[in-house]
């Protein structure tokens, strides 16, 4: 088993842009952070905050230059990913860094058997003899929980339920043990009770092998189940980052608490607790960010000047765990708003 | 507790979908994706209607509003069996009931304006009313759902998801109905626009004094716009209870095993979640007796027998299983603290 301190993935400074008719269009904006062994990263943000091209990037799976552009580096054992050449890049897909998608049905050859569909993910990588691939993808189809797995192995994607194909596709990203798994929504096209029993074999696999998992979301719920550490991004930015019960509980900014509140609780099912708290206004377009800090049209501490002229840095503020990108976090009008939103 | 007229009840409500196969297209077998449903819903009343997919919840609410005809049982709309109804005599009830999409993009004419898409139903329901009042109670029903009067204008594909439900709800509004059935009208939305529109639906069903069944598969978003909440599960009603009630004292071992499983950013971290047992079992073949027992960690012998009945346990508290001897864990306390919903 790995060190459970040592940094497996590091990224710095990632940015990636777009080409389209209106020339290029950044879409991430420097993204930052380290993700140690064993360890859960939550990524979490509205529909179009710019997670999956987060995880794209990190995978090397976004369109060709020019179509996109990366720049950055994104590190696993000392191996910038974005120098590598395709041909290396394809040899650290599997066994460094795999991903799982949120849609089974899409990462699955439909023509295939689910169990040639692993052997294929191992064979790539590994020198092995028929015999030793079948017992390894028996092993794997045990691994994640699936029932009869010797004939299961023979059946196609589409007999399968939602929840055994997840299965399938958890069961090939970790086919060759990787360092960083990439969960891409994997439980959003799921029932709450498949989903549940999918988690709960993440967590499982996750700590037999010591991995390091990156689980985008956009869903709080789902983060207090699976996250040691929180990012929030908005924009194409990390706009606060931290421990799990920090952002959740004491979320420094404006934006973070916007979504927190706006979210319905089960504490308070069936009582009458009024309206939900909303958000005023949009997520603004890639191509049309506002001056300033992206979220200051829509938040209700925004000064003119202070926040419109620059954008704030992610910086600590007083609380060097848990940096936010809000130049007012530390003013005492917004930390009295936040003691009133506890509970 | 009063006893209410329900606005709209089913009685033994069954909806079979027939499976073919073959090229001959031979049936196979057949789903009972609604099985012998009796619901009751009362003027003025939000009922949420949850269960995972497949459950029958769609089917359910597109029987009671006889956008599909049933295969058995009766639908009593306002004292009317609109299920024994002609066409003719089935006109007016169908202004009365609207509905409104998860998806409103693919439920709006891309190549229809706003005022076109909204003017529809008056069309279909008021053809005595001038092209001008049309307009006019189109324009203000946008304004009373959020939107600016000017957007009467505009294409489907110029507004954003949250905006195009805003639409979609409007659109139910313009024919002045008493009932919505709503089918995930938030599911897919991100979570700060899923406010704004749950704010909506409870800001018109108190002003208009609408009857809503809220179909979701969303225990919070019950939890938040419900006043009673039915669980479903293989086309029929597991548990029906008082929305407090159903979280502070579930009754029925698939909703425990729900409430398990319901992610929530408070709760979520360090409760003990029952993770189900077995695969879902086959709509074409489900078990004998209670249809949850492959799952159920509660079942018995006597559970494959036959179909336990929903019977009241408490005050407008039902619940469809035999064993009244075991306390299932809740996803809350009861905290007197808030006042309950009345
Ligand atoms: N291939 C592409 N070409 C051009 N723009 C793209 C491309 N892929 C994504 N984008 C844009 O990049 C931004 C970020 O998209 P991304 O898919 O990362 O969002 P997300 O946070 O994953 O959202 P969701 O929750 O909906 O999955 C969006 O504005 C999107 O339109
Ligand atoms: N037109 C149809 N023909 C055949 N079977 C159908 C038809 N419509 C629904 N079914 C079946 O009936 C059952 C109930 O489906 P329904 O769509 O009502 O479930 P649901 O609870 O709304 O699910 P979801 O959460 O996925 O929307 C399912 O087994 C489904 O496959
Ligand atoms: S920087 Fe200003 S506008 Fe941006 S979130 Fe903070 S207070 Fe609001
Ligand atoms: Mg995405
Ligand atoms: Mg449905």
């Amino acid at each position: 088993m790995s060190d459970l301190s040592q940094t497996v993935l590091s990224v710095r400074n990632l940015q990636v842009s777009f080409r389209g008719g209106d020339g290029l269009v950044r879409v991430v904006h420097g993204v930052d952070f380290d993700l140690k062994a064993g360890e859960t990263l939550a990524l979490v943000g509205e529909s179009g905050s710019g997670k999956s091209v987060t995880s794209f990037a990190l995978m090397r799976l976004l369109p060709d230059p020019p179509r996109s552009q990366i720049s950055g580096h994104v590190s696993i054992g000392g191996v910038d990913l974005l120098a590598l050449s395709d041909r290396d890049m394809e040899k650290m897909r599997g066994p460094r860094i795999a991903m799982i998608f949120q849609e089974p049905l899409t990462s699955l050859n439909p023509v295939h058997r689910i169990g040639d569909q692993i052997a294929e993910a191992i064979r790539f990588h590994r020198k092995m003899t028929r015999r030793e691939i079948e017992a390894r993808v028996l092993e794997l189809l045990k691994l994640v929980g699936i029932p009869e797995p010797a004939k299961r192995m023979r059946a196609y994607p589409h007999e399968l339920s939602g929840g055994m194909r997840q299965r399938v596709v958890i069961a090939i990203a970790l086919a060759l043990e990787p360092d960083v798994l990439i969960a891409d929504e994997p439980t959003t096209a799921l029932d709450v009770t498949v989903q549940a029993q999918i988690l709960d074999l993440l967590r499982e696999l996750q700590t037999r092998t010591g991995m390091a998992m990156l689980f985008i979301t956009h869903d709080f719920g789902v983060v207090a189940e699976v996250a040691d550490r929180v990012m929030v991004m908005y924009s194409g930015r990390i706009v606060e980052e931290g421990a799990l019960d920090d952002v959740l509980a004491r979320p420094r900014m404006p934006y973070t608490r916007g979504l927190l509140a706006s979210v319905p609780r089960l504490e308070t099912a069936g009582l009458d607790t009024g309206p939900l708290g909303t958000i005023e206004g949009f997520v603004p377009s890639p191509n049309a960010l506002p001056p300033g800090c992206s979220f200051a049209p829509r938040c209700a501490f925004a000064q003119e000047g202070l926040c419109t002229s620059a954008m704030p840095e992610l910086a600590a503020h007083g609380q060097p765990h848990h940096p936010v990108r809000c130049v007012r976090a530390a003013d005492p009008a917004l930390c009295a708003d936040l003691q009133e939103l506890q509970p | 507790m009063t006893r209410l007229k329900p606005l709209i009840e089913t009685l033994g409500l069954s909806k079979h979908f027939a499976v073919r196969q073959g090229l001959l297209g031979r049936a196979t077998g057949a789903v009972r994706a609604v099985d012998e449903v009796n619901l009751r819903i009362h003027r003025g009343e939000v009922v949420g209607l949850v269960g995972e997919s497949g459950s029958g919840k769609s089917t359910l609410g597109r029987v009671m509003m006889m956008a599909e005809p049933p295969s058995s049982g009766s639908v009593i709309y306002d004292g009317y069996d609109i299920a024994a109804s002609t066409p003719r005599q089935l006109h007016p009830f169908r202004r009365k009931m609207q509905m409104v999409f998860q998806d409103p993009y693919s439920s709006l004419n891309p190549r229809m304006t706003v005022e076109d898409s909204l003017t529809m139903p008056l069309r279909f329901h008021q053809p005595e009313m001038s092209a001008r009042a049309r307009r006019d109670k189109a324009a203000e029903v946008l304004e009373s759902v959020g939107l600016s009067r000017s957007t009467i204008t505009r294409y489907p594909h110029e507004f954003s998801g949250g905006q195009r439900q805003r639409i979609g709800i409007a659109r139910a509004l313009m024919v002045d109905p008493e009932f919505i059935m709503a089918d995930e009208p938030v599911s897919a939305l991100d979570v700060s626009v899923q406010a704004q529109v749950l704010n909506l639906f409870s800001e018109i069903r108190t002003r208009l004094g609408l009857t809503l069944l809220f179909v979701t598969h969303d225990l919070a978003v019950v939890g938040h716009i419900a006043d009673r909440v039915a669980v479903m599960y293989l086309g029929q009603i597991m548990e029906i209870a008082p929305t407090r009630a159903l979280f502070a004292a579930p009754a029925h071992p698939y909703t425990e095993t729900l409430l398990s499983a319901a992610p929530d950013p408070v709760l979520g971290r360090n409760r003990k979640r029952i993770v189900m047992k077995g695969e879902p079992p086959s709509p074409m073949n489900p078990p004998s007796g209670c249809v949850f027992r492959t799952r159920c960690p509660y079942a018995v012998t006597a559970c494959a027998q036959a179909r336990p009945l929903l019977v009241e346990r408490a005050p407008g508290h039902a619940t469809a299983c035999i064993r009244d001897d075991i306390t299932l864990t809740p996803a809350v306390r009861d905290t007197p603290k808030l006042q309950a919903h009345a």
